[in-house]
């Protein structure tokens, strides 16, 4: 197989992740989806670290922002350098992320949610156990 | 509607011819490239590593206050190490994006000068982050501390490890390129490495915000 039929979708109905959009072909509008994204990246890095470290906001509110500020990066990294977008030729792409999503959800959440439980219901331990 | 209508129905200007007598009765489209299924094939792989790396978040999360009394978060990071660290790997990844357009489009300058832009940065990350290591065991804040610790360093240095190992496959995929040219073999290869490369990004995001950015800080 040549490396260009490789390229062409038989069908018309998928592509692999981290290829272009079908049709997208171009170098220039290649690099410039990078740079779009790029410059979102830094954008969403560069506000993170700025709250990390100020006293201009409500200081409780800090985590939140973090971890939506890291969350829309995330998204950001998908859809302009992993190409995974909502588009019908990325159904299957769609469908393993949100699983993938799902399991880590609730790994991280179950995992938590326990473990802060046990935490309450343990309360202080005398050190030397035995 | 007869079968030659709904072998036509597909509308990618591809003729019936495309398709075999049997696909055009029982109406399924051909298979999908060998691209696309590597391409898949390795995404569900990532997601597997990415579940991976949930599991210790997870332990991390739980355990990042287990100081035992030892050195925190707060006493330990310099955010300012961990900006350098972040530039590196985001541009990066804008550099492998260049790579893996230069690798489609045959072209040397943007596919070796992307990738070893890449190469260049991401050794750069792995120095700051080993000089990191280096330092805080040095002062008695090593993975043996606390539990606060043990956790520190299996998350971030397994991200470390993926980092090494992405660095070795970039030097293999440059080598692979050079020796046998852009065959769509070689170049599915470049496709997953670049894959591997965007992923580790995103780990590193999900680090800085809920390693450092929360050490120290919060």
């Amino acid at each position: 197989m040549s490396s260009t039929e490789d390229y062409q979708p038989l069908h018309g109905a998928d592509h692999a992740p981290g290829d272009e959009p079908v049709g997208r072909h171009e170098v220039a509008e290649g690099v410039v989806g990078y740079l779009i994204g790029l410059g979102l990246a830094v954008l969403l890095t560069a506000v993170s670290f700025f709250i990390a470290g100020t006293s201009l906001v409500w200081h409780p509110s800090i985590p939140i922002a973090l971890v939506v500020l890291a969350i829309a990066q995330i998204g950001v990294h998908l859809v302009f350098f992993l190409h995974i977008t909502t588009g019908p030729d990325n159904v299957n792409n769609v469908l393993a992320l949100a699983f993938g999503v799902l399991i880590v959800f609730l790994l991280i959440v179950g995992s938590l949610w326990i473990m802060y439980n046990l935490n309450q219901n343990m309360g202080p331990m005398p050190m030397p156990m035995g | 509607m007869t079968a030659f209508q709904a072998g036509a129905d597909y509308g990618d200007g591809r003729g019936e011819e495309a398709r075999g007598p049997a696909a055009i009765v029982l109406g399924h489209a051909d298979p999908a490239s060998k691209r696309i299924i590597v391409g898949y094939g390795f995404w569900i792989f990532l997601l597997s590593d990415i579940i991976m790396f949930s599991a210790f978040f997870a332990t991390y999360a739980v355990l990042s206050g287990e100081t035992a009394g030892g050195p925190s978060g707060k006493d330990l990071f310099d955010l300012h190490n961990v900006a350098i660290e972040t530039a590196c790997l985001l541009l990066s990844s804008f550099t492998c994006g260049l790579a893996a357009i230069g690798a489609r489009a045959h072209n040397g300058l943007m596919y070796y000068g992307g990738m070893a832009a890449t190469c260049v940065l991401g050794l750069g990350f792995l120095t700051i982050e080993i000089h990191e290591f280096v330092g805080m065991i040095a002062q008695g804040a090593g993975p043996t501390r606390s539990a606060f610790l043990s956790a520190f360093f299996t998350l971030v240095g397994c991200h470390g490890v993926h980092v090494t190992l992405g660095t070795l496959w970039l030097l293999t995929m440059i080598a692979q390129v050079f020796a046998k040219g852009y065959r769509a073999d070689i170049l599915r290869r470049v496709l997953c490495f670049a894959l591997f490369w965007h992923t580790l990004d995103i780990i590193w995001v999900a680090i800085f915000t809920v390693v450092y950015l929360f050490g120290a800080g919060a």
